[in-house]
């Protein structure tokens, strides 16, 4: 474990703790971003029948680089009427809930932040915060249309935080963890023991199961969707109605802020959604290294799957945000306390049954 | 001490994605429900019409492409109409043929831009750059006629600037056939779609009396379900020879003369505008298009009122002529300006994310609202 790795080269578990939890962000949060963002303007250039960025390096793959470039020379604007305290401190907790997410989140067998017993609930805790952020930047920015954001913003998150949760409970109840590691480790060698498929044990209540847990899924998959704010759950931001919304008076690097944690919770909710039933970092078919009997190359495996798995549901985020059009509010309400709500509770009392049988 | 609430005033506008152009709505707001819509125009005023008085006939054609920028050949149309009604000229067959040519193709290229915006306004931006890939072959077929994209100084009173390209017939003709696909791809990916429907249908119902009542015209007043077209109801040019439906809302996914209705209206006009176009291709007679062109023109003293069934509505033209070599008056009856006075009506009750639904179903273009 890296942890151990660090504290035995510096003796101190203060300097371990601080290099091992910023190493995530360093290495691979900060270069998903620049890749993500020029991802949706290529995904949504070819969507769309035209090339989006072409011009900054082969194909703009510098396009974003040059665009974090830009930010950093942009002047800060802090407008007269701005509430200063709580303006400057939204981003940074936007940021820091997003970010703070990946403490829980394992990327190998071989590297979790901190293993945490509760993990699943921490993240969702923890992401708290963004909502906490988003409230502050709205009603900080002393605009009409940042407010009307910001309100429903909230408003959107704390509802679809329930489906969410129950859907976890659902899993929890099924798998008796709530660590992630734990969980992911549970669904170890091939894809037919993910917890999609019905989890690892072979028995009658597998069978049973796989279509509840298909329904689970796309339940969480749709309230993560609200969460991270995308479409067609994009109101908060809603750029033909509220400009766009809780981040309208931001400029510069705070901007950048909000939109790295954009990025960054796009993926960690597609890192917890695979997790929890697509085996997290685990291979589909076993690992070359074990063939080969390269203990090494199994984390870089690992590695390699869980990102994979991530970007292909943020993949499938974008591919969502440049189809379809966006719910109004009530509908949002609807959509969550009528449809998502009730079956997710359904859900959880089938699974429930199936599982004590 | 007791709890005070006030209603909330939102400023729409001037500078917002998603009025169209530099209108203000001033939204009365409690909660998110609309309470009371003030529109609030003329930050694109240019005095077109007091311009005229000291134009000549012929120096007004460009003005008129300014108005309602997205329908230029619509509004040379109708003023060409205007003088030659003045004057009291007839136009050779092929300038009729070619005007209706080209105002069709206009009123697609239109409407493309009306629907796509609407998507956006929406939320769905893939649909905008589906329309406006399809809109620039319009522009193209435009630009080889006339050299000029958007405002085209191509009808004149009494004929027209220039004759056709060569290549511009089998042009068409490919456009019509290509052009067919991509509007049933825009209904499978927009018009049908569950969350557009939610979106749009039952929303900002518009009754057919009341759009009576306050002078709506276009694919608004059909939305409501009223069969009402200058093409087929006074007819002009040659519009009577040829073969058309006139779409009208019928409630469909919704209530009669809702926001899904006038969307959907528009959409079925482009496929009748299409087998106008096709026919008008196949029947185009030969002819040269500027000899009926007054070299002065100078009408008797008199005045006229001409419309033509523009993509937004009836536009008429009001002239009064001293009998000198300008217009003593001239009059535009603007169909967006018309019909943006229903946004009041329409909009109360609903929240503020409708009153974009709405407004983009009322399609306006501030150039024609202001002039």
């Amino acid at each position: 474990m890296i942890y151990e790795f660090f504290n035995n080269l510096f003796g101190s578990e203060i300097i371990a703790g601080f290099i091992a939890a910023s190493l995530p962000l360093l290495i691979f949060i900060l270069p998903f971003a620049l890749i993500a963002v020029l991802l949706e303007r290529k995904v949504a250039g070819h969507m769309q029948d035209r090339l989006g960025p072409m011009r900054v390096g082969y194909h703009g793959i510098l396009q974003t680089v040059a665009d974090i470039i830009k930010l950093l020379q942009k002047e800060d604007i802090i407008a007269r009427d701005n509430d200063k305290l709580l303006f400057n401190i939204a981003p940074i907790l936007v940021f820091a809930g997003s970010y703070a997410a990946f403490a829980a989140i394992p990327f190998t067998s071989a590297y979790i932040g901190a293993n945490i017993d509760l993990g699943i609930f921490y993240i969702i805790a923890v992401t708290g915060l963004v909502v906490a952020g988003i409230l502050m930047a709205g009603w900080a920015s002393n605009n009409k249309y940042s407010l009307l954001g910001a309100m429903r913003s909230a408003a959107q998150i704390v509802s679809y935080e329930i489906p969410t949760i129950l859907v976890v409970l659902t899993l929890v109840m099924f798998t008796g963890t709530t660590n992630l590691m734990t969980l992911s480790e549970n669904q170890t060698a091939l894809f037919w023991n993910w917890n999609i498929f019905g989890g690892p044990e072979l028995s009658l209540a597998k069978f049973l199961l796989i279509p509840f847990m298909i329904i689970a899924f796309l339940i969480i998959y749709i309230s993560t969707l609200a969460e991270v704010n995308r479409t067609p759950f994009d109101i908060p931001e809603a750029e033909s109605e509220l400009v766009s919304g809780y981040h309208t008076e931001y400029s510069g690097m705070k901007f950048a802020m909000f939109f790295l944690a954009e990025y960054a919770n796009m993926f960690a909710v597609s890192a917890i959604v695979s997790a929890l039933f697509f085996g997290g970092y685990h291979s589909p078919f076993g690992y070359l290294g074990n063939t080969l009997d390269i203990q090494w190359l199994i984390p870089v495996e690992q590695f390699f799957w869980f990102t994979f798995k991530g970007v292909f549901f943020v993949f499938v985020q974008m591919w969502l945000r440049w189809t379809l059009p966006r719910l109004r509010v009530d509908q949002l309400m609807t959509a969550s306390w009528k449809y998502l709500i009730p079956i997710a509770f359904v859900n959880l009392l089938i699974v429930g049954i199936i599982t004590l049988i | 001490m007791s709890v005070r609430t006030e209603e909330m005033v939102l400023n729409m506008g001037p500078q917002h994605p998603s009025t169209h152009g530099v209108l203000r709505l001033e939204l009365t707001l409690e909660g998110e429900i609309v309470t009371k819509v003030v529109p609030h125009i003329g930050y694109l005023h240019r005095c077109f019409e007091k311009h005229c008085e000291a134009m000549t006939y012929q120096q007004v054609v460009p003005y008129t492409d300014r108005m309602d920028y997205l329908a230029a050949m619509g509004n040379e149309l109708g003023y060409a109409i205007a003088v030659e009604k003045l004057l009291n000229i007839q136009v050779p067959e092929r300038v009729e043929y070619i005007r209706v040519i080209m105002a069709e193709l206009q009123r697609i290229a239109s409407h493309l831009v009306a629907l796509g915006t609407y998507g956006a306004d929406i939320g769905a931006f893939t649909p905008f750059l589906y329309c406006f890939r399809d809109r620039e072959r319009i522009l193209h077929l435009f630009e080889i006629t006339c050299g000029a994209r958007l405002l085209y100084n191509y009808i004149w009173p009494g004929g027209l600037s220039h004759d056709l390209h060569p290549d511009f017939v089998r042009l068409t003709r490919e456009f019509i056939k290509e052009f067919r696909p991509n509007l049933v791809e825009l209904n499978n990916l927009l018009t049908y779609n569950r969350i557009f429907i939610d979106r749009t249908a039952n929303v900002g119902i518009l009754p057919v009396e009341t759009a009576v009542n306050f002078g709506i015209t276009g694919p608004m007043l059909r939305g409501s379900g009223m069969k009402w077209d200058l093409r087929r109801d006074d007819p002009y040019s040659v519009y009577h020879k040829f073969d058309f439906e006139i779409p009208v809302g019928e409630g469909k996914m919704g209530t009669v003369g809702d926001s899904w209705d006038r969307y959907f209206v528009r959409v079925r006009e482009m496929e009748e505008s299409l087998k106008i176009i096709e026919q008008a291709l196949d029947q185009l007679p030969e002819g040269d298009v500027t000899s009926a062109i007054p070299k002065r023109i100078k009408p008797p003293v008199g005045q006229v009122y001409a419309r033509v069934e523009n993509p937004r509505g009836e536009l008429g033209y009001f002239l009064i002529s001293d009998g000198s070599t300008s217009p003593f008056r001239v009059k535009v009856r603007a169909p967006s300006f018309v019909n943006l006075q229903i946004m009041d009506e329409l909009c109360r009750g609903h929240m503020v994310a409708d009153v974009v639904a709405i407004l983009g179903s009322v399609d306006i273009v501030l150039g024609e609202v202001d002039r």
